[in-house]
């Protein structure tokens, strides 16, 4: 066997199996969903049915146009022109926003401060990280029972001294988004606090020790030499936290299902509740496949722009 | 098609040869069964006792009968099953055998799409038995399940409260209600729970607006078209809107909940802390269960429970004693064995009927079953029912899920204070146009 043959059936061999996998289970899927996303489906029946007849939908209350499925971009205007699934997409960059103003520095902050030597600094860790750990479902049904009126959270803060009335953290349209970043951020602070820390342990101790010889404090040593050199685990990080924002369903769904009256829809709730419980399979992967473009686009512009030089040449050009 | 043949072919072999049983259920149906063994999956809406325990023990007891058949019971929360569970289950072509049923409009796409089992043949003598109530369960003249409850809503309240507030007798009119609200907002207490959460609780205030707006002609017309260019469901908002102004609800109400738990509004009023709440006939059985849960005792309504209709509204087209009603049901799927209707035929028959009526979980469907009912106030519902000269079916649950669920949407938003009346017909309108 020839040596370059040899080399062909390892890489078949090796990435046969995965290539199978991600074509049947990702690429398969998006384009069915292209596919569907420009009918008036809901889901039930065969999408093109040759034995349709319009009498008999005009008989029943089926909709005049039942048996002329083909709508062209028509779900896709649809969406945009709904103010509900304006105000979702909206909901999901409040989300991504926060988590990249707040969420960062405040995992910076604490991994710093955990990257010090100090009494009880496993049992910290440990402690910021438990959440993450925990299923999403878990943690959303307990949040959602501490945050009924007056219940564990309210009693929490009289305890602190905020006496009198305090909102209805998860029923009120103005506030319950922000009790989900509230939320998100106790479950995910944990993750981004361990990708700091080992980010961390990249960088090494003798530039540290050369600033302070030098004369740097330790403000100084943190803020030219630690964090420029953890550049590229900020990076990641907010790259997950991006795409993670974008892509938020589970809490919300689990807390408050995008009430009350979808004032903490995103996307993903908005499709699965308009698309999927209403029975309107062709809307909802069109904004599936809307969730989809604007996911890709801004992990394209991300990797393009911002993590090009971290990637640089594990996903760029040939190998050196 | 090929595929999913294939597939189920696979996943067939797979559970025959883990249990003979499996391999009975997907034999070709027809013929003489009698002998062969069959498992039979069954889903349904209660997940507390009574009713998950009374399922249990009718399904008990039909295995008994039948040697044969072995049956798989599950209770899921009633939104996840009607809006996830089921549609997902019937797409994907493994759906249950016997399954909650709602009718109407949601039932005509089923059964469109060629996922229901026509059943006439099988359950014609139970179908002349229980009479008109039937009818949402069929299309087109054929019956594709049968109803094992049926009843009309109406406001439930404490009548420990309201002798508190000093109101006398039960609102008749819409001005006795207000009265009422601003009575029992005197001592404190929240006037009317509502679970907004769940959308349909609230929704169902403009149906009773709507239904008390515009006469039965119309509202017969809108069904079959679903056609609203009448002006009474521009009416039946502006009654809902002054209806909101008073303030009558709970704090919070737009994320409560209407069943689960203490905190949902089924709760405030099991546990005293609501007056009234405008629900089904099955809310003493989810009361009762609520508050075993809360106590770890026996499923028992509380003893302070009255019932009134909604009140009429005088000067509007519509039926001062019309009311507005549905039912629960069971249907068979497209590939379920000929055992499932043999089991719906038992689950209507009178002595299972009775036992339903003697929890307290609803009002039975078939005659000859009244005699269970044994809470007082379920007799009054079913009094209701019977002097009722038009009764309507949930408008969301007539329209379907797509029509139904725009509505819903339209008046949950009213409820938060957004939008107007003309606003919740126009959304209903531009979903019929999606349709």
């Amino acid at each position: 066997m020839s040596n370059l043959s040899r080399k062909r059936l390892e890489i078949g061999f090796f990435a046969g199996p995965a290539l199978l996998f991600y074509v049947g289970l990702v690429i398969i899927p998006i384009v069915l969903a292209a596919f569907y996303s420009v009918f008036r489906w809901d889901g039930l029946g065969p999408i093109v049915d040759p034995t349709c007849i319009d009498a008999y939908a005009a008989a029943g209350s089926l909709g005049p146009n039942y048996c002329n499925r083909f709508v062209g971009i028509e779900n896709y205007t649809r969406a945009f022109a709904d103010p509900v699934f304006i105000s979702a997409i909206g909901h999901n960059f409040f989300i991504l926003a926060l988590s990249l103003v707040i969420q960062g520095p405040l995992a910076i902050g604490i991994a710093l401060l955990l990257n010090r030597k100090m009494r009880g600094r496993a049992l910290l860790r440990l402690l910021i990280f438990i959440p993450y750990v925990l299923s999403e479902v878990v943690a959303g049904l307990a949040w959602k029972l501490l945050l009924l009126p007056n219940a564990g959270f309210d009693t929490f803060l009289d305890l602190l001294g905020w006496k009198g009335d305090k909102p209805n953290w998860l029923a009120e349209p103005d506030v319950v988004m922000w009790t989900m970043f509230l939320i998100l951020t106790w479950k995910y602070v944990g993750f981004a606090v361990l990708l700091m820390l080992a980010g961390l342990q990249g960088v090494p101790e003798e530039l540290s020790e050369a600033a302070q010889i030098d004369g740097a404090s330790w403000w100084q040593t943190q803020r030219h030499i630690t964090l420029p050199l953890l550049g590229p685990t900020i990076r990641i990080w907010a790259f997950l936290s991006i795409i993670g924002s974008l892509q938020l369903f589970d809490m919300v769904w689990v807390t408050t299902k995008g009430g009350p009256n979808f004032s903490s829809a995103t996307m993903a709730t908005y499709l699965v509740e308009i698309g999927s419980s209403r029975q309107q399979i062709g809307f909802g992967t069109a904004v599936a496949v809307i969730l989809f473009v604007i996911s890709l686009v801004i992990a394209l512009v991300y990797q393009r722009f911002a993590l090009n030089r971290d990637l640089e040449g594990a996903m760029t050009g040939r190998g050196r | 098609m090929n595929k999913r043949s294939m597939m189920r072919l696979l996943a067939t072999g797979a559970v025959a040869t883990v249990t003979l049983a499996g391999l009975a259920a997907c034999a070709p149906a027809g013929g003489d069964t009698s002998n062969e063994k069959v498992t039979l999956t069954w889903w349904h809406n209660a997940t507390a006792d009574p009713l998950a325990g009374f399922w249990q023990d009718v399904a008990d007891e039909f295995e008994a009968d039948h040697p044969n058949v072995t049956i798989k019971v599950e209770g899921f929360q009633n939104e996840d099953l009607q809006r996830t569970l089921i549609p997902n289950a019937l797409r994907s072509g493994d759906a249950p055998d016997l399954f909650q049923q709602w009718g109407a409009g949601e039932l005509a796409a089923q059964v469109r799409a060629g996922q229901v089992k026509d059943i006439s043949a099988d359950v014609a003598d139970q179908v002349a038995e229980i009479g008109g109530t039937v009818s949402p369960w069929q299309v087109d003249g054929k019956t594709y399940g049968l109803p094992f409850s049926f009843g009309i809503e109406g406001f439930w309240y404490n009548k420990d409260l309201f002798a508190q507030a000093g109101i006398e007798g039960t609102p008749e009119t819409l001005d006795d209600l207000y009265d009422a609200i601003d009575k029992l907002k005197a001592i404190n207490v929240a006037p009317i729970a509502v679970g907004a959460g769940s959308k349909w609780p609230a929704a169902h205030y403009w149906y009773n607006f709507a239904l008390k707006s515009c006469s039965p002609d119309v509202l017969s017309a809108a069904q079959a078209t679903l056609t609203f260019d009448d002006p009474c469901f521009v009416e039946a908002g502006d009654y809902l809107t002054e209806f909101l102004a008073s303030e009558p609800f709970q704090e919070g109400y737009l994320g409560t909940t209407a069943q689960e738990g203490a905190g949902s509004s089924a709760g405030l009023l099991a546990t005293g802390n609501a007056g009234m709440e405008l629900m089904g006939h099955w809310n003493p059985g989810t009361m009762g269960g609520i508050l075993a849960e809360e106590s770890g005792g026996e499923a028992t309504p509380p003893a302070f429970l009255g019932w009134f209709n909604f009140p009429g509204i005088e000067g509007t087209d519509g039926d001062p004693t019309a009311a507005l009603g549905g039912g629960d049901g069971f249907s068979c799927s497209a590939d379920s064995p000929p055992e499932c209707s043999e089991l719906l035929a038992y689950i209507v028959s009178v002595d299972v009927q009775k036992r339903f009526g003697e929890i307290g979980a609803g009002l039975p469907v078939t005659p000859g079953s009244e005699s269970g009912i044994s809470d007082t106030n379920l007799q009054q519902v079913l009094a209701g029912l019977k002097k009722a000269t038009y009764v309507q079916l949930w408008l969301d649950t007539a329209y379907g899920a797509t029509v139904g669920g725009a509505m819903n949407d339209g008046i949950v938003n009213l409820f938060a204070g957004n939008g107007t009346s003309e606003d919740i017909v126009t959304s209903i309108q531009d979903a019929v146009k999606t349709l």
